[in-house]
């Protein structure tokens, strides 16, 4: 069984219909990413699977369990952790607070401290900023920040929307290579990029949305190596 | 010593003052509204108060604490039934248009049970006066009270934010509703929570202003809670040490220009400093300058 499963969902805004029927699957342990053009779906996609919309038609099962109907503040007690796209920290408040923010559903305080020191372990730059306003760090410190704080909740399932967005290369790369440690640490990951040649090199499956319709979808080496992925999505 | 006895006064109308705009400005940082029907909350509850001293037979402390109960959830229904559905409204001019018309509506709920004649409110302050200087400063026990009220409210509020994880919670949905809900925080109770506070700070508020100002009309509340909202956008909105800030200032600033410029002009006098202190500071004193994002 799948740990997380599309089932044909449809979206709309208002009359205008952003998702026309999208099913797909992670399985447990899994880095998938969702490539594609801007307006192709895929923040909507991410948004349907916690809860910030609903679909019109279809389900979303996570661990065998329909969540279509759930609320998203109810989502992330359920184990599944959403890093958004522009970051979207709490910029009035400090770094600490942030990271403490993400671990609010839990009630285990001890084992919350174990977790907060192995973000700080695996964002140094944290721990160096916590008492820092997280309005007042840079861009790629940020996108540390909300990866950070999503990794409080503990999830079994993290959903990133665009983490590169913004970024110098050499940010890019260093996030990129968060994300895998964060995977072969055990958390499974579902990513949704602009940047598909990062996205799709760490990557194991990967799904490419056009216009709110899956058009490709295999194995994410295969990917990058199909001509109309090179045309399309990684400039060659 | 009558500029003492004044600038005492002063602070005690800006201490009620400063707790009515507690509950525009905590209302506006979490919820992002303007909620115009607050200051006929303090008349819903100076009015719950008098009925149940005089109606029901209850003690004052009592009668008080049947208020801050009533009006909290009172609060929580306004809240529910006609702001949430409009949360997501194109405009927010509905919800704005919509609180004028809770506002009007609880006036006139007023006005059909109690009447158009206004009622002397009874002082609930169980306190005496203090008089000092050999007779020539004289402090109400309203005054006493009021002003230590406020001081608490504040402190306590402070705390709650900042130690109580729904004050924390709060916090989130004030930056960023969305980001909030991923963080596993019910936005929508949360705003109902915050209603809930502002309205209990409402009846206290209105007691204190009715036992300081003892008469009862179903409109006593809306000047005041003007006064209040002016007060919220005077020391910065969204801001809670702004809103003492302001209460304070704006409470001090009547009664001075009361006594010493003209009684009719005050409440003039308080808005041309308003408009002062806008063109200086758009964003109020303790307010943060909100960069348009380009």
């Amino acid at each position: 069984m799948a740990m997380l499963e599309i089932k044909d969902i449809e979206v709309y805004y208002g009359m205008i219909q952003a998702i026309k029927g999208i099913s797909f699957e992670v399985n447990e342990g899994e880095v998938i990413a969702l490539i594609g053009a801007n307006g192709a779906g895929k923040t909507t996609t991410l948004h349907t699977i916690t809860g910030l919309l609903s679909p019109k038609k279809g389900s979303v099962l996570f661990e065998g369990t329909d969540i279509t109907k759930i609320p998203a503040h109810k989502i992330v007690s359920l184990g599944m952790a959403h890093v958004p796209e522009g970051r979207r920290v709490f910029a009035d408040l400090t770094v600490y607070e942030n990271l403490k923010m993400g671990a609010y559903t839990r009630k285990d305080k001890e084992e919350t401290e174990g977790t907060l020191s192995m973000v700080y372990e695996r964002f140094p730059r944290l721990k160096e900023r916590k008492n820092q306003l997280a309005g007042t760090l840079s861009g790629g410190e940020q996108q540390m920040l909300a990866m950070g704080r999503a990794l409080m909740s503990k999830p079994k399932i993290i959903v990133m929307d665009e983490p590169s967005m913004g970024l110098s290369p050499i940010l890019v790369n260093q996030i990129f290579e968060i994300i895998e440690e964060v995977n072969k640490s055990g958390t499974t990951v579902l990513l949704v990029e602009q940047n598909a040649k990062k996205a799709l090199s760490i990557a194991d499956r990967a799904y490419v949305l056009e216009t709110g319709k899956i058009v490709l979808e295999g194995d994410a080496k295969e990917l990058m190596n199909d001509d109309s992925i090179k045309k399309a999505y990684l400039g060659e | 010593m009558s500029f003492i006895s004044y600038l005492i006064n002063g602070i005690s109308l800006g201490s009620v003052y400063a707790i009515i705009a507690l509950g525009y400005t905590m209302v506006y940082g979490i919820a992002k509204m303007l909620n115009f029907a607050h200051g006929d909350v303090i008349m819903i509850g100076a009015y719950v108060v008098m009925a149940s001293v005089s109606g029901a037979g209850l003690p004052p402390v009592a009668a008080v604490l049947v208020s801050i109960v009533f009006c909290t959830v009172l609060g929580i229904v306004i809240e529910s039934v006609a702001y949430r559905p409009l949360l997501n409204a194109a405009s927010s001019l509905a919800v704005l248009i919509t609180a004028i018309g809770v506002s009007y509506l609880l006036q006139n709920v007023a006005l059909l049970i109690f009447g158009a004649n206004t009622y002397s409110f009874a002082s609930v302050v169980p306190v005496s006066s203090i008089v000092l200087a050999g007779g020539s400063l004289t402090i109400t026990g309203e005054a006493i009270v009021t002003i230590i009220s406020c001081v608490v409210i504040m402190v306590g509020l402070t705390l709650f934010i900042h130690k109580s994880k729904a004050g924390q919670a709060m916090l989130a949905v004030s930056e960023d509703k969305g980001a909030a809900q991923l963080m596993g925080i019910n936005v929508n109770g949360t705003i109902a929570l915050t209603f809930a506070i502002g309205s209990a700070l409402a009846a206290v508020a209105g007691v204190l202003l009715c036992s300081a100002y003892p008469s009862l009309t179903p409109y006593t509340g809306s000047m005041p809670g003007i006064k209040a909202f002016v007060a919220a956008v005077f020391g910065g909105i969204g801001s809670i040490p702004g809103a003492l800030i302001g209460g304070v200032l704006l409470g001090v600033i009547e009664i001075f220009g009361k006594a010493y410029i003209s009684s009719q002009m005050a409440d003039a006098i308080v808005f041309a400093v308003l408009i002062v202190i806008l063109l200086v500071k758009p964003a109020g004193i303790l307010g943060k300058n909100i960069q348009e994002k380009v």
